[in-house]
């Protein structure tokens, strides 16, 4: 292995590659050959940082310099004075929205962002080369493997995993280890093990991440998991839309062939083990499990009643496994530091970490991994780094189309199962969204029933056909055509509907629409009585109005789609509210600020 | 052709018969390479429709028949796949395909804006593609950019950051 005194680690994440740390990188190549520094300096693409709102990051080693926002001709003034002079680029250097405090000073670990953070899961993302199964390996990888299949029986394989309190990341938070025990209980000739890699929940890509920074970790655990249940064949079913992750996966897959760690007789015992990879093609359903497995056969992704649960029969009729990337990510670590050490994280019915996708109006936006158990409001001020543009946090969305909005009055509950649960969210895959006081809270129940509607797969009826009737119940409040009962008629659809569904899809798509009644009643209340909307963003409701800053510059009026503005120039302008159409286009287009809506 | 033709062209909105032309050869023994690939493995009409649709950019009517009697499947079973699945499209689309973020963090930071804005610029519905067969106009699932919110993607570019007033500029570069 070759020794370099510095290395450049550019994030080659989603978020990172979308803002173009793709050219950076090729940038910082040439330049360190020009400047004659390719002996001593090394350029690495790792995977997701977490601080996807300061992307494109960079980060220098040995110091820890933190780099963000860097633009393709940053980058001869990074190497010109960083590398070659050894003086830090001061303006480039990421600052924390909070403190105001740039971090040149400090290394990567005191920013505030990552300072309450706990990395087990995403323990190498952004630190080693996914695409170098070197340097998994030298930072232990494949040793949980091989202490498995050489020291251990499947059955204390499970008994660890059992032990560890570890529960499914991928949303309903089942015991994995009991799925484990209950795939091993039955007997057959042939069992699979798959990786659920379906991550549909918009706005959660903590798996997408996962796969794309640390591949082989998600390999290992499937490896040791078809060991501990008796399976000899692994399926990860990944999104098509994440080509990124794809392209890492098939290329992890082959250096493990090559090093002997899949394939047959893995460390020169009698367990052979091998992985596929399927593609989905579109459909949210498919992240159910009867769901994946319809699809991995080629089929339409339809789910299935249970029982027979997946243990018994599943892909291609045998006894399957299932579990989400995040889930297995904790795999490996637990077996080489054991279930003690796991649990020692987190709190009693909720051990280890899990990792949150932060999103919507937060300041740091992007990945953070916290042990079970951090209260809400760390997770939202001091990661998060708060709300912009000085707004006021109005709720939280947890757990996607299937969880619910929490208020701001609940911001110190602990984040863990039960606790989300007994709030009307949930845990769900991790995608967590803040809302400010703009965001309308009838909207946004819309807004996933929307969702829902659109992804039902149309096989049972009370989802297919009820949660169409809850989206027009709900598009009739936000028009400003409420009627008194609506409220009711939701609460009645939204328990018929739970209660009924044949899947988990339709079975938690009310909840975004009952956790937003449950809290936000008044806004509800607000749509249908009043005809106003409190957040002012229902276009239906709002009335656009001409306050004393205008000038009389006309402009409004000449912009106006349908002549509501009159006035001369130079006086002040009037809308005419029975003719106009709320599109809004005056506001968008007065240079003064004279435009208001309420 | 195939005998089911008859039933499936009342349901199809038919657009087959251009791709017969010669030029469209190469992509025709490309999809024959893909059925011989798969043929035999277990689960294989979506590996095989998604090649298909990368091939030809939509998988019509004569390429979902080529692909059942290949494989040794029904037409209903290949169409029945390729109508639940949002990532494979029956209609040709434009030359540049615009993929809109509506994923939560991407709404409740404006992307619907951005939407109606690219609806109004290039005077087309969510969902359709423009007269001159520039432009495919698409509602997206979550991208998984949320850092970047709002977002957008045309064809492989990714916009992010995105304010309704940089549409018209953008839009402009891929009209030159």
């Amino acid at each position: 292995m070759d020794f370099y005194r510095s290395q450049v680690l550019v994030c080659g994440g989603t978020g990172c590659t979308s803002s173009g740390s793709a050219k950076l990188i090729e940038r910082f190549e040439a330049q360190i050959a020009e400047k004659g520094l390719d002996k001593e300096v090394k350029v690495v693409r790792t995977g997701c940082f977490g601080l996807c709102e300061a992307g494109p990051v960079v980060i220098i080693y040995p110091e820890g310099t933190f780099y963000s926002r860097v633009k393709e001709e940053d980058v001869d003034e990074i190497v010109g004075e960083h590398l070659l002079k050894g003086r830090k680029v001061q303006r480039l250097v990421y600052v924390d929205h909070k403190t105001h405090e740039s971090s040149v000073q400090k290394s990567l670990n005191e920013v505030g962002f990552y300072k309450q953070q706990m990395r087990v899961a995403l323990r190498n993302c952004g630190v080693i080369d996914p695409e170098n199964i070197d340097e998994y390996i030298a930072f232990d990888g494949y040793q949980a493997l091989a202490k498995a299949l050489t020291e251990m029986t499947p059955e204390q394989v499970i008994d660890e995993v059992l032990k560890s309190g570890l529960r499914g990341r991928g949303g309903a938070g089942f015991p994995t280890g009991k799925k484990w025990q209950f795939a091993r209980a039955s007997q057959a000739e042939h069992k699979y093990f798959v990786c659920n890699a379906d991550e549909g929940d918009p706005g959660a890509f903590m798996d997408r991440s996962l796969l794309e920074g640390d591949p082989h970790a998600i390999l290992e655990a499937m490896a040791i998991g078809g060991y501990a249940i008796g399976a000899d064949e692994g399926w990860i079913y990944v999104r098509a839309e994440y080509p990124i992750a794809v392209k890492r996966l098939e290329k992890a897959i082959e250096q493990a062939h090559e090093y002997g760690l899949l394939g047959k007789n893995i460390f020169g015992t009698d367990f052979s083990f091998d992985i596929h990879i399927r593609l989905g093609a579109g459909a949210f359903v498919c992240g159910e499990e009867t769901a994946l497995m319809a699809s991995i056969e080629g089929k339409r992704g339809e789910p299935r009643p249970k029982p027979p649960f997946p243990a018994v029969k599943g892909l291609f009729e045998s006894p399957t496994n299932i579990n989400n990337v995040e889930t297995l990510g904790n795999i490996p670590q637990i077996i080489l530091k054991g279930a003690d050490w796991f649990r020692s994280i987190g709190t009693e019915r909720s051990t280890g970490t899990k990792v949150f996708a932060l999103g919507g109006k937060i300041n740091n936006t992007g990945l953070v991994e916290i042990p079970m158990g951090t209260p809400l409001r760390t997770i939202i001020e001091d990661i998060g780094g708060g709300i912009p543009n000085g707004k006021k946090f109005k709720a939280v969305q947890t757990g996607g189309p299937s969880g619910g909005c929490i208020p701001a009055s609940l911001l110190d509950i602990p984040v863990e199962y039960d606790t989300l649960t007994s709030v009307g969210a949930m845990m769900g895959s991790g995608g967590m969204i803040v809302l400010d006081e703009d965001n309308c809270m009838v909207d946004i129940a819309r807004f996933f029933l929307d969702f829902t509607v659109d992804e039902s797969c149309g096989k049972c009826t009370p989802c297919r056909i009820g949660t169409r009737r809850m989206l027009e119940i709900l598009e009739r409040i936000v028009n400003g055509k409420g009627e008194e009962g609506d409220i009711e008629k939701l609460e009645n659809l939204a328990e018929n509907i739970k209660n009924s569904a044949l899947c988990g899809l339709g079975q938690t798509a009310p909840n975004p629409v009952l956790s937003t009644i449950k809290f936000f009643r008044d806004e509800y209340e607000a749509h249908i009585r009043e005809k106003r909307c409190p957040a002012h963003h229902c276009q239906a409701l709002l009335n656009y109005e001409i306050t004393d800053a205008c000038r009389g510059c006309t402009l409004c009026a000449r912009n106006c789609p349908v002549n509501a503005i009159s006035g001369t120039v130079k006086q002040k302008h009037v809308i005419d509210t029975t003719k106009c159409i709320k599109c809004g286009q005056c506001m968008t287009n007065c240079k003064f600020n004279a435009i208001i809506k309420n | 052709m195939c005998k089911h033709i008859c039933f499936y062209m009342c349901l199809n909105n038919y657009k087959g018969v251009v791709d017969f032309m010669p030029d469209n050869k190469e992509k025709y023994a490309k999809l024959q390479e893909a059925i011989a690939k798969h043929k035999g493995e277990r689960g294989a009409v979506m590996p095989v429709l998604q090649e298909a649709q990368n091939i030809f950019g939509y998988v019509p009517q004569d390429v979902q028949e080529m692909i059942a009697d290949g494989l040794g499947t029904t037409l209903s079973e290949v169409y029945g796949v390729a109508t639940f699945y949002s990532q494979f499209s029956l209609e040709a689309k434009g030359e540049n395909v615009i993929g809109v973020c509506l994923g939560t963090a991407c709404y409740v930071k404006g992307s619907q804006k951005i939407m109606d804005e690219l609806s109004k610029v290039l005077e087309v519905e969510v969902g359709r593609t423009t007269k001159d067969g520039k432009f495919t106009l698409n509602a997206t699932r979550c991208l998984g950019a949320c850092g970047l919110a709002p977002v957008m993607m045309i064809n492989e570019e990714v916009y992010g950051r995105l304010t309704p007033d940089q549409v018209p500029g953008i839009i402009a570069k891929y009209r030159a």
